[in-house]
């Protein structure tokens, strides 16, 4: 992100001090490739966790950074899906990478567009008109069966090696690792925007819109502006998941995904890109858990976590998670000085 | 079928959408609690139609009431052990309460009662057709336009003419100044929830033969509701009826003449509706 002219130096300051790697960020990210190694078996969950994290991510972007409610988020996941299951099923473009930016700069469109709608109204009105927009994709997506397969979704989708020299294979350890690259890319990506100029002043209008506005943030621009780049990571990340699982389908566009997305956003903590990550992890361990207890009934003990967590405050539950991190990491720090 | 037809179907099933929303109505309209789990307190009143019909052998019309009853009593209960904590907090923490108390409520339901579609034995009576000036109309939805038509009438009444309306409508008004004055606030307010969730439950109860119960129920016309309150505004208990029968006759007719676009029909006009008036067809002018 360029900076703007106007940046204040202490500004610049405080964006350079957050946007320094610290160790634990390594550690999880160097975590994060040893599961190549550590869970060989495991690849597809470990395939629907990258996915899914990105997908937290962009929902971060805008929930925890922007403070932009959403109901419908999967509405850009399910198109980034399509877009890349329709470009393969057609042979337009059955290079992976390629198909990925594509779909992800389809979804970016459908974001911008759409961000207009968004910006109008209360807390109330956007709840409604992002779930209005993912639920009328998913009718589309229904009724247009000659394109999209109706409720059968796309099947069979076919790729090409991955830049054309990775295939996938059955196991799904090329699919991981290239979820893997592409997350660690857009987090990259998104970790320098929110420290950007631009990622505080976003911040400062999810903090308070009116006084943003006063001292000369344009308020609405920079919401589209945040509401299209997370349409493109979501986009991108429902591509990745068709590519991945192979088939696209209505599912993706479904109230629950956009539900689901929420609690793993909210389990790991909203604005902090960390959040979506872990959220991520624990959301799918939590899902696997419930699912070999309850196999069909898994969704019940998913909502009884989200009711528990929003009555005990997602602050309070926050500080308490946090309080081991901070721990271990200040014992390193003390170490660190003597 | 002629367009008399389908607009007596319309304002048969608007109706019951109206009587199936207006508790949220209150509790999203008025209270400005986002309650996406109203429309689990309808299934419970049609499943409890159901049970007592079917497998106990109740006379439609006795478990009717019953319905009313047991949604009410849940909500209530719900009411009290859940849904206050919740009432200072943000939209975003009541979706997401809601959210967790739908999934809930549509995977137990699945437990219990199996996830095919149930149907509640109607007395013979209230099936088939009946001529009525020439127009063919269905006495099940007759009976639903009755009832319904009824329950709005008391409805407004009670709001308008009772103690208890005027009691309600300084609650939400200025909380503040209403306990300032002797009003058990929360009492009113868990009042009008456990209320709200009654009719839902009652509004189940009827819709069963034409919206159709299963465990996905609450997710399936979550949609609906919300349409209903949030196009209808919330300054009166007029605007979700007119939202109701809007949607409703809109419904009918865009499935009856453009069945290939279903429902997307009615997501359009929603959102159309919010852009243009992002705070209701009826609402206030400024949102609070």
């Amino acid at each position: 992100m360029k900076a703007d002219s106007t940046t204040h130096p202490e500004v610049a300051t405080v964006a350079m001090e957050s946007a320094r790697w610290r160790s634990p960020e390594v550690a999880f990210w160097l975590l994060a490739a040893g599961c190549i190694l550590l869970f060989p078996n495991r690849y597809l969950i470990l395939t629907e966790i990258a996915w899914l994290a990105l997908f937290a991510l962009s929902l971060d972007l805008i929930l925890g950074y922007a403070g932009i409610v959403s109901l419908g988020h999967a509405a850009f996941f399910g198109f980034g899906g399509y877009c890349a299951g329709l470009l393969a099923l057609h042979g337009i473009i059955k290079e992976p990478v390629l198909a990925l930016l594509v779909a992800g700069l389809a979804a970016m469109l459908l974001g911008f567009v759409t961000s207009f709608l968004v910006m109008r109204g209360s807390d109330l009105t956007r709840l409604m008109v992002t779930l209005g927009i993912a639920l009328l994709l998913r009718e589309l997506a229904n009724k247009f069966s000659g394109l999209t397969g109706g409720s059968d979704g796309l099947q069979g989708i076919e790729m090409q090696p991955i830049l054309g020299l990775f295939s996938f294979d059955i196991f799904g350890k090329v699919g991981f690792i290239y979820c893997l690259v592409v997350l660690f890319i857009l987090f990259l990506l998104a970790r320098r925007i929110v420290n950007s100029p631009f990622g505080l002043s976003v911040r400062a209008i999810r903090n308070n819109p009116l006084r943003a506005s006063a001292i000369g943030i344009p308020v609405n621009r920079r919401l589209i502006a945040i509401y299209t780049l997370a349409a493109f990571y979501a986009g991108v990340a429902g591509a990745l998941s068709t590519q991945t699982t192979a088939l696209a389908s209505l599912d993706g566009f479904a109230f629950e995904r956009s539900a689901d997305l929420m609690l793993v956003v909210i389990i790991g903590g909203t604005g902090y890109l960390y959040g979506g990550l872990i959220g991520a992890v624990i959301f799918k361990l939590l899902q696997e858990l419930f699912s070999t207890i309850t196999p069909q009934y898994w969704q019940f003990w998913i909502g009884a976590v989200l009711v528990v967590i929003v009555l005990i405050g997602r602050e309070r539950l926050h500080r308490w998670v946090m309080f081991v991190p901070r721990l271990i990491a200040s014992k390193f720090s003390r170490g660190g000085a003597a | 079928m002629t367009l008399l037809t389908i607009l007596f179907d319309g304002v048969a099933y608007g109706m019951l959408l109206f009587v199936l929303a207006c508790g949220l109505a209150v509790t999203l309209g008025l209270m400005n609690f986002v309650n996406l789990a109203h429309g689990a307190f309808a299934m419970a009143g049609g499943y409890v139609c159901a049970i007592l019909v079917n497998r106990i052998g109740w006379p439609f019309f006795a478990a009717l009431p019953m319905a009313f009853i047991a949604s009410a009593l849940i909500g209530a209960v719900l009411e009290r052990t859940l849904y206050r904590h919740l009432y200072h907090r943000s939209h975003l923490d009541q979706v997401l309460f809601s959210i967790g108390l739908v999934f809930m409520a549509v995977t137990g339901v699945d437990y219990v009662m199996g996830s095919s579609q149930m149907f509640i034995n109607l007395p013979s009576y209230l099936q088939g057709q009946i001529d009525l000036f020439g127009l063919h109309v269905g006495r099940y939805r007759l009976m639903i336009v009755v009832i319904c038509g009824l329950l709005t009438i008391a409805l407004q009444l009670i709001l308008s003419k009772t103690r208890f309306g005027s009691r309600l409508r300084a609650a939400v008004d200025d909380p503040r100044a209403a306990s300032g004055l002797g009003i058990n606030v929360p009492q009113v307010f868990a009042f009008t929830f456990a209320f709200g969730c009654g009719l839902a439950g009652m509004g189940g109860a009827l819709g069963a033969e034409i919206l159709g119960l299963d465990p996905h129920f609450p997710l399936k016309f979550m949609i609906y509701f919300l349409i209903v309150v949030t196009v209808g505004g919330s300054s009166s208990i007029t605007g979700p009826f007119f939202a109701s029968l809007l949607l409703g006759i809109g419904d009918v007719a865009g499935k009856y003449y453009v069945p290939t676009l279903g429902a997307f029909v009615i997501y359009t006009l929603m959102i159309v509706i919010l852009l243009w008036r992002p705070n209701g067809l009826f609402g206030r002018s400024a949102a609070r």
